[in-house]
């Protein structure tokens, strides 16, 4: 493969990936802590998307950043429009802005209730006052 | 650039940003991270936020300076 084509395969990759991620390594096996963090956010959203390891030929990486302007690698794009790289996907991920963007709905099992939500106070049982229970 | 530091990146982004609150952190020559707190940001999107930060290092980045995490933000008002 000569430049133009790694070129014309990445833009292809692109634009026929609704979610593509460009990484260190791949999903299952992450080559970079960053890599890891931005593969790791796509997965708790449960979301779909094609993966490009950049390792296996320098080119790949040379070829992306010329087509992106982005120099550091992991690459997300969604819809064929650069999104970031680590730090603004998992910025993303955290206030519910990368969910709202895939059109998916934000995990909700982590453990703690969201903050407009009253948090449930136990059924009082039998005869002990709650104000009891809730110093234990 | 020989060996990267924190006050290197730094005074780079201070000469950048000359208005900006910059905080850059790191000391194993290699990761770094960098807050910048600057109005230069008011109404930009992340990407262009970032990539004006990418701007002031070049081909450093990804080069002699391995990673660098980026938080942007503008003062609040």
């Amino acid at each position: 493969m000569d430049n133009a084509e790694i070129r014309d395969f990445i833009d292809s990759s692109i634009k026929e990936n609704e979610v593509m991620l460009f990484m260190k390594g791949t999903p299952e096996a992450p080559a970079c802590g960053f890599s890891m963090r931005t593969s790791g956010a796509l997965n708790a959203l449960g979301v779909r998307y094609a993966a490009l390891d950049i390792l296996p030929d320098p080119r790949i990486r040379e070829e992306l950043s010329g087509l992106s302007g982005w120099p550091t690698i992991p690459q997300l794009f969604v819809k064929g429009e650069l999104v970031g790289g680590c730090d603004i996907v998992v910025e993303m991920y955290e206030n519910g802005e990368l969910a709202e963007l895939l059109g998916v709905e934000m995990p909700e099992d982590d453990g703690a209730p969201a903050e407009d939500e009253p948090v449930e106070l136990p059924q009082q049982q039998s005869n002990i006052p709650l104000e009891n229970n809730l110093k234990g | 650039m020989v060996v990267p530091t924190a006050e290197h990146l730094k005074e780079r982004l201070v000469e950048a940003f000359p208005d900006a609150q910059v905080d850059v952190s790191g000391d194993d020559g290699q990761h770094f991270r960098a807050e910048i707190v600057s109005a230069r940001f008011e109404g930009l999107s992340r990407i262009q936020q970032h990539k004006l930060v990418h701007d002031v290092f070049g081909g450093d980045l990804g080069g002699a300076i391995h990673a660098l995490s980026i938080k942007t933000s503008t003062p609040e008002g």
